[in-house]
């Protein structure tokens, strides 16, 4: 029914409503329903259908509705509503409230035709705030990059790629809150970093307090067994208390005292010899380059100095008492090589004091072996060659003792006393003599009293004996007249011939030698005029019997043939000379010291005018040296000073020449040639010695 | 008999007997006197007169003293110097070290 209840509008619409009933009419409906349309077609188009429709029967398909033509023009009315066809007219729901069924009022009309899902987001939604943000990191970092290359390059060029990556960048900086805003257009960062100091690091660690370890076992019998000792002890104590009182607590505290002097003495009970030793070993340690330097060390430059040589200073000896004192006498031993006397006094008529005696071995250089002490100050000294542990020695007031080294005394065995004919002056010069027929050991001594004596030890008595009174005329002859009374000269030095017994020389204050006999007593066998002033020394050479040397206050040495009344050679030095000894090796070299402190070595082989070594050795030139020696062995001299120093040096090569060898000849060794040496110079001087001398 | 001996040799021994010491005399002095009195007052109970004994040491003469009190033991022990002392008493032997 509702088919037919078309309007007019329908005419209109007809086609509209003809699909419209297509599609919702059942399928029987349709071909009605087309039937209509065609009708409607054909009414519509009026006349052109019509007149189409004319040529044309109807065909009635044979399950067509039969409908009669009043039916046929029946006018139906249609309604078109937009209701959804397929929603329900009435939706009835159970209320619950109500507890019955309850029809719904209005039934929804929506019907959905087609539904697509897209992928599009609102752009403040979460998810594309997220997106957004995941995206903009990504185009920030590209964004940049770009931004600083797109800032250097032109900017013009690049306003719009740059603004829209400054929107980018905008983008991103919502992301990350911290960025600084920077000048799009002209922004350079730049960065710079300080130099950091390096790190150091430091630790320190105190020294832990000392610790030390401790055992022991406790246990019932050790404690028992110690108490039982203790009580024991104890017991012993109270007996000893007991006893008788006062001599016995004396003997006690004198053991006490033993006990501890004893602990405390255990040093020097070591023995002496072993502390010896080690002082030795010490000092050798301390002193190694001077003792390498001793044994060792020639002067290589003395090869290109063509005869001049050098003095090397070695040791030097002091003894702190001893420094107020001078060194009056020194000696060698001649047995010992390494050992040397050392005798102090002093040469000051106005400051006389004590004297020293000091033996000084080479091995230790800072302490004397031997110490002994004098009440007078020495002058002189002699160590005997047989008995080396005999040493003579003459005082400045006059006596001479005797000290024996094998006694550990600091006394002389012997000394001469007023009664036993010491002298009245100082004692200047002692010397050892042959031990006489009956073995007994005898000295000489000389002293400003004038007189030589013979000093013999007779069974532990010394005896002595007038040689030979010096006096200025001559020898003092007895019965001379009492109107002339003998001036007694001076003797200041003297030194007896090395291979002529009995012959020795004597030197005297007044400048004059004496050549002496010991046989003759009353005469000399020749006087030479000398020196102006006192002889401070006269040697004889070790090899030439004819020469001897003598030295001066005057400054000079002369060298002498004992046979020429007059001096073979003179040497000046320009200052006062203290003393001259000869070589042992040479029979032409011989050292001389002088009171500027300088040492002048000679070889007369080499240059026969002056010194082919003349060397300052004291540190100040204040120091005067006063004696030289010659150790007999070794190229050392030892040289005395007025402060109390000793001081030793090793002769350079060039002063201890030995005659060339010739090739293929042997040289002769020995004091032939040392004899020979001195002839051959000597002969030189005297066959023209009345022309060149004079 | 053997008691009387015991209690004779308990009072004999009942003094200190210094074994080792390593302190000044006066300081040895002075810490005998004070165990001597600790182990009199703790007769019977070791430990707490080794307590004693230490924290009275720890207070006068400074930290830190280690104590040993026993009949029967062995040591072998490293102390600071001049901070030993070892001594028997009766029956006990007490040890006393300083070990900082």
């Amino acid at each position: 029914m509702p088919q037919k209840a078309t309007s007019q509008k329908n005419k209109q619409v007809s086609p509209k409503v003809a699909s419209q009933s297509i599609k919702t009419a059942p399928p029987k409906a349709v071909k009605p329903a087309v039937k209509k349309k065609d009708d409607e077609n054909a009414t519509d188009m009026g006349d052109v259908a019509d007149e189409w429709m004319q040529g044309k029967t109807l065909l009635k398909p044979p399950d067509q509705l039969q409908l009669s033509e009043a039916e046929l023009k029946e006018e139906l009315t249609r309604v078109l509503t937009a209701n959804n066809p397929h929603a329900p007219q009435n939706i009835v729901r159970y209320s619950f409230k109500e507890r019955c069924y309850k029809p719904i009022s209005n039934v929804d009309q929506l019907a959905i035709h087609f539904s697509l899902d897209g992928n599009m987001l609102h752009k403040d939604s979460d998810e594309a705030r997220r997106q957004k943000a995941r995206m903009s990191i990504a185009e920030e970092y590209v964004a940049d990059s770009i931004a600083v290359d797109g800032s250097e390059d032109g900017r013009k060029e690049n306003l719009g790629p740059d603004e829209e990556k400054g929107e980018s960048e905008d983008k991103g900086t919502r992301g990350k809150k911290e960025q600084k805003l920077t000048n799009q257009f002209n922004f350079s960062e730049r960065a710079s970093q300080t130099h950091n100091n390096p790190l150091r690091e430091k630790a320190s660690q105190t020294e832990p307090p000392p610790r030390a370890n401790f055992s022991a076992i406790a246990n019932q019998w050790e404690i028992y067994d110690y108490y039982i000792v203790e009580l024991q002890k104890q017991e012993r104590t109270k007996e000893k208390q007991k006893a008788p009182p006062v001599k016995k607590e004396d003997e006690k505290s004198k053991k006490k005292q033993s006990t501890t002097e004893s602990q405390s003495d255990d040093i020097t009970k070591v023995s002496s010899k072993v502390v010896q030793i080690l002082e030795r070993m010490v000092n050798q340690n301390r002193f190694d380059d001077i003792a390498q330097d001793f044994k060792y060390f020639e002067d290589a430059s003395d090869e290109f100095r063509e005869q001049e040589g050098t003095l090397l200073p070695l040791w030097k000896f002091q003894y702190e008492k001893a420094k107020k004192l001078a060194v009056t006498a020194l000696c060698w031993s001649q047995v010992y090589k390494d050992l040397f006397a050392v005798g102090h006094g002093s040469y000051d008529f106005t400051k006389q004091g004590h004297g020293m005696l000091l033996f000084y071995s080479l091995k230790n250089s800072t302490y004397p072996e031997f110490i002994f002490k004098t009440d007078s100050g020495i002058m002189c000294l002699d160590i005997h060659v047989g008995h080396p542990h005999l040493v003579a020695v003459g005082f400045y007031d006059g006596s001479v003792a005797v000290y024996n080294m094998k006694e550990m005394g600091t006394q002389p065995i012997h000394k001469s006393t007023a009664m036993t004919g010491k002298h009245t002056d100082p004692v200047w010069q002692v010397k050892w003599q042959k031990d006489d027929m009956d073995n007994h050991p005898n000295f000489f001594s000389v002293s400003s009293d004038g007189r030589v004596t013979s000093w013999t030890l007779v069974k532990n008595e010394l005896m002595y004996m007038d040689v030979i009174k010096l006096s200025v005329d001559g020898v003092a002859l007895e019965g001379q007249g009492d109107d002339q009374l003998p001036t007694m000269a001076c003797g200041t030095s003297f030194d007896f011939h090395k291979q002529i017994d009995y012959l020795y020389i004597v030197g005297t204050a007044e400048g004059k030698i004496h050549k002496c006999s010991k046989a003759y007593s009353s005469q000399f066998l020749e006087t030479y005029n000398a020196h102006n002033m006192a002889v401070d020394a006269v040697r004889w050479n070790h090899f030439h019997p004819k020469v001897f040397i003598s030295c001066s206050a005057d400054w000079t040495v002369k060298i002498w043939d004992q046979t020429i009344n007059t001096p073979m050679f003179t040497f000046d030095l320009n200052a006062p000379v203290g003393d001259v000894a000869w070589a042992p090796y040479s029979s032409t070299v011989f050292a001389a010291v002088t009171t500027d402190g300088k040492v002048h070595v000679f070889d007369l082989n080499v240059n026969k005018y002056k010194a082919i070594c003349e060397q300052l050795v004291v540190a100040k030139k204040k120091n005067k040296l006063t004696h030289v020696e010659f150790n007999p062995v070794h190229p050392i001299i030892i040289v005395g000073d007025d402060r109390g120093y000793v001081t030793c040096l090793k002769v350079s090569p060039n002063l201890r020449k030995m005659p060339k060898e010739k090739k293929g000849q042997d040289v002769p060794k020995g004091p032939e040639v040392e004899v020979a040496k001195m002839e051959k110079i000597l002969s030189l001087l005297r066959e023209p010695t009345s022309a060149v001398k004079k | 008999m053997e008691k009387k001996d015991e209690a004779d040799y308990k009072r004999a021994h009942s003094f200190a007997l210094v074994r080792g010491s390593d302190m000044p005399d006066e300081m040895r002095a002075e810490t005998i006197e004070m165990c001597v009195t600790a182990l009199e007052k703790f007769a019977s109970d070791n430990e707490k007169a080794a307590k004693m004994i230490k924290e009275t040491m720890d207070k006068t003469f400074g930290s830190l003293w280690n104590v040993v009190i026993g009949e029967s033991f062995g040591l072998d022990i490293t102390h600071d110097v001049k901070g030993l002392l070892y001594f028997y008493f009766c029956t006990v032997a007490i040890c006393i070290w300083k070990c900082s």
